[in-house]
Parts: structure tokens; C-alpha cells; sequence
């Protein structure tokens, strides 16, 4: 077995090609300049920050065999979430939080007159199920995998806090339409918070702004929603991935160890 | 710690033939930089976490003031059936500040318990005393009926049945001089129709419960 080197190698599709014999008399087509520019500009960067030494550190990671379909559930809740953040933020665009009509009103324009409003606001009010769907998945797959043994216990603590989060993201947005269901459902939602002993009512006071569902009660939310999560989500998201980029994938739990005396080093 | 710091090395600067050292000086001056450095920091911090931090938990603890409602004339309402009357608890938010209550008269048969007695008027409020919801009243039954959850309520708003942890709360109730029943501040019983301070939906009140769920530090007693 020959020695696996320290870094993988960079995949030859994206290695710079040897110059040819043929192309150094001087004939030079736009085509390779645009290549060198972009090279250039890269160059340049990469000179200044050596960001490519983090990028091939994240992207070209080694894999344990056995890797499946299941692996990708956490990308896809990933995916889930920025599309969650693209969507919202052109929905932002339009929505006013106002609890004497206008919310409901901006919501009925956006789906009603807005080109491709529907299908924007369907994407994120869509999205929001299959990313707490795919939460659940990628816990699921983490857990029955053993995925959360040690080394890994704080990317499950940091993934439990990211699918708290997700939740209250569920909850804070499910308010915003300011519908009947939406109402109802945030007052239920409340005086569920409510009923936890001794911090219950206070949690219910900060949530809502006041003793009563009242007039800032919609902006709390709305501001909880977009500007409060967001932040934390994508900040925790960072923290998970670079935990997986920096412990690696487990192999799936019915892979055997390697078997060759070879691959070990230390053999006592 | 040890290692770092010989035990045997003086606490005072001038011993340790330290530069610049003067008579009686313990703290370094690159102590004191780091020291001083975080302090201000800290004080920095603390300069706009704390007002941001009240101002999110300030409503907690707001008061808000007494406000008295009229529902209509005395004689719109009897003293054997309920009359649903909707009232605002929040001014400037359009229906989403609007409730609905029960009134009936005070009826010495019906209403014997001893925290009635002097009351004018009976108002029941439609919020369900499990999560919220709200509740009609089923003349057929003499039933408040929850849609949500199945709580149902006796004609004094009791409990008989379904979740909910405590009798549907009241309002206090006067007339006016133009001869008007006026709704004022909500109150919650146990399910001895005792009173307290307005909770939430989902806290019960008897037993240990009305010490499980303190009343909010805003709440005036009337």
C-alpha cells in the first residue's frame, strides 16, 4: 500500500493545463485573455487572504466509505434555509407589519397582484415545512447513524439549538399573514408559553409586548423573525459546518474497520 | 500559575528593577493595560446591551391604567341569560383588539357564592382559560363551549369539562350615571370563584398554582 499523502491533491479538471508547444508563437485569442484575467484576479485575492488553502480545507475533505443519499439531508436543510433567506428577504420588500389591516392587506397583494408573488410567498411559506422536515431527517439520520458519538457532541448540541431555532422560527412567522389562523394560532402559541411555571407569564408578557395581544405584538414578531434569527441561524449554521468540515464524516455504522495491518500505524 | 510567577519574586515593581517603577506600585503597567483594556470594553458593551435589553424586557413590567368600557343600557341585559357585548381591550389595532364578553344581572339564586355578592352585573370573559381561545355561550346547554380544544364551562363559568385549568376570568362591572353598564379591568378566580389579578390562559390558581404563576408586576389591584 503506497503512503496517503498529507493534503489530497488538487483534481486534475482543475489544475492550470501545461503550456503547449504549439501555442507559444505569440497567437494569443481574447478567449485567453479572459482566462488569464480571471486567473489574475483570483490570484490576487488568494495572495491577500490565502483563502484557497480554507476552500480546499472545506470542499476537498476525505469521505469514509459507505457514504450514501443520507449523508446529503443536512445540505438539503442547508439549501432549505437560504432559500428560506432568499424569499424572505423579497418579501420583506412588501410586507408591512401593521396589525389594523395592513399586514393582511400587503400579504393579499403579494399574492394577488405581484408578479410571481404567489410562487415567492408559496416557496417560503412551502419551504418553512420541508425545512423543519428535513431538520427532523437530517436529526433522524445523525442519531441512527451513532453520527452524534464522541467527537461530534457539540455539532448535536449546536444542531439541537439550530432546530430550536428553526421552530421559533415557525412560530414567529406563522403570525406575519395576520390572518384568523395566524391569529389564533399565535394566542394559542403564547399562553402555551404561558403555562411554564415561575418564567411562563413573563415569557408571555415579552412576547407579546404587554398583558394583551396588542399593537407591536405583529413588529416583535416580525423583527424576532427577520432580524433577531436569521443572524443567530446562519451564525450557528457556520459553527455546525465548520465542526463537520473540521471532524469529518462518520462512516455509516454497518461499515467494518479496516482490516489491513498495513493501514496501521502504531501496531503493538 | 506558579510557573509563571516566581513565588519568591516581590509583588512590588520597584524590587523587580522594572523601568519606570515607582514607590509602592504593585500593578504593572501591562497589567493595568489589560485589565483597563477589558474594563472599557466591558463598559462599552454594557453601554448599549443594557438599554437594549430593558427596552425588550420593559413591557414586563408596564402598568397599564384602569379603562371602563360601556356595553349598553341596563335594560339590554337580564339576569337568567347571557348577552354577548364585544369590548376593546386594545385601542388602534382594528378587531385584533377586540373581545367578546358575557353579561347577565346578578341573580341572588344563582350567584351564591360570596366574592358576587355586591356586584351589579355578571360579565364572563370568551377567553378560554386554556390557551385562548374563545368561547360562546350554547343557550341550549347553559354551556360556554371552546372550538379548539373541547373546554366547556358552567353558567357561572366553571369548569366541567375538557383541558381548561381554571373558571373563564371576569370583568369588573359598574353603572354608570346615564344609567350604562360599564366593563372595567379582567379578573381571574380559582374554581372557588376567588379572585386575582388578571393571568393568562393556561395557569391554573388553585393550590400551589397561584404561586407557579406569579401575577405580572404591572397588574394593579382595583
Amino acid at each position: 500500500m503506497p503512503k496517503l499523502p498529507k493534503a489530497p491533491p488538487i483534481p486534475s479538471a482543475l489544475q492550470a493545463p501545461p503550456p503547449r508547444p504549439g501555442e507559444s508563437n505569440g497567437k494569443v485569442t481574447p478567449l485567453d485573455h479572459a482566462a488569464e484575467a480571471g486567473t489574475s484576479v483570483v490570484d490576487w485575492v488568494d495572495e491577500r487572504t490565502s483563502l484557497s488553502g480554507g476552500a480546499r480545507w472545506l470542499m476537498f475533505r476525505k469521505v469514509p466509505k459507505g457514504t450514501n443519499w443520507f449523508y446529503t439531508l443536512g445540505s438539503a436543510t442547508m439549501f432549505a434555509f437560504l432559500s428560506q433567506a432568499v424569499t424572505g428577504v423579497f418579501l420583506a420588500m412588501y410586507y408591512r407589519p401593521d396589525p389594523s389591516g395592513g399586514a393582511y392587506e400587503s400579504i393579499r397583494h403579494v399574492t394577488n397582484e405581484v408578479f410571481l408573488g404567489q410562487f415567492v410567498r408559496g416557496m417560503h411559506k412551502w419551504g418553512s415545512s420541508v425545512m423543519v422536515i428535513l431538520v427532523f431527517l437530517h436529526m433522524g439520520r445523525t442519531f441512527f447513524f451513532g453520527a452524534y458519538k464522541y467527537p461530534r457532541e457539540l455539532n448535536w448540541v449546536i444542531g439541537v439549538v439550530l432546530l430550536i431555532l428553526t421552530m421559533v422560527m415557525s412560530f414567529t412567522g406563522y403570525l406575519l399573514p395576520f390572518d384568523q389562523r395566524a391569529y389564533w394560532a399565535t394566542i394559542v402559541g403564547v399562553n402555551i408559553n404561558g403555562t411554564g411555571p415561575l418564567i411562563g407569564p413573563y415569557l408571555s408578557d415579552f412576547l407579546r409586548g404587554g398583558p394583551e395581544f396588542g399593537a407591536t405584538t405583529l413588529s416583535r414578531f416580525y423583527a424576532i423573525h427577520m432580524l433577531l434569527l436569521p443572524g443567530l441561524l446562519a451564525a450557528l449554521i457556520g459553527a455546525h459546518l465548520y465542526l463537520v468540515a473540521k471532524l469529518g464524516t462518520t462512516a455509516p455504522p454497518w461499515l467494518k474497520a479496516e482490516q489491513n495491518p498495513e493501514l496501521r500505524e502504531a501496531d503493538a | 500559575m506558579s510557573d509563571k510567577h516566581d513565588k519568591h519574586k516581590s509583588n512590588y515593581t520597584l524590587d523587580r528593577q522594572m523601568p519606570g517603577a515607582f514607590e509602592g506600585e504593585t500593578v504593572t503597567r501591562r497589567r493595568f493595560m489589560t485589565v483597563g483594556g477589558q474594563a472599557a470594553g466591558g463598559v462599552a458593551a454594557a453601554s448599549f446591551l443594557l438599554p437594549a435589553l430593558g427596552f425588550a424586557i420593559g413591557p414586563i413590567f408596564k402598568s397599564t391604567p384602569h379603562h371602563w368600557e360601556s356595553v349598553g343600557p341596563v335594560d339590554m341585559f337580564t339576569d337568567t341569560n347571557y348577552v354577548p357585548v364585544v369590548i376593546t381591550l386594545n385601542p388602534g389595532i382594528g378587531e385584533a383588539g377586540k373581545s367578546t364578553a358575557y353579561v347577565r344581572k346578578f341573580n341572588a339564586a344563582i350567584d351564591t357564592d360570596p366574592y358576587d355578592r355586591g356586584t351589579p352585573y355578571i360579565a364572563i370573559s370568551s377567553r378560554c382559560a386554556h390557551l385562548g381561545c374563545p368561547v360562546r355561550w350554547v343557550d341550549a346547554a347553559e354551556r360556554f363551549i371552546c372550538p379548539c380544544h373541547g373546554g366547556v364551562y358552567d353558567l357561572l363559568g366553571r369548569r366541567v369539562g375538557g383541558p381548561p385549568v381554571r373558571p373563564l376570568d371576569r370583568f369588573y362591572t359598574r353603572v354608570n350615571a346615564r344609567g350604562e353598564v360599564e366593563l372595567g379591568p379582567r379578573f381571574s378566580v380559582n374554581s372557588e370563584l376567588k379572585r386575582f389579578s388578571p393571568r393568562d390562559p393556561g395557569e391554573p390558581l388553585d393550590g400551589i398554582g397561584q404561586y407557579m404563576y406569579p401575577s405580572r408586576p404591572g397588574a394593579q389591584k382595583l
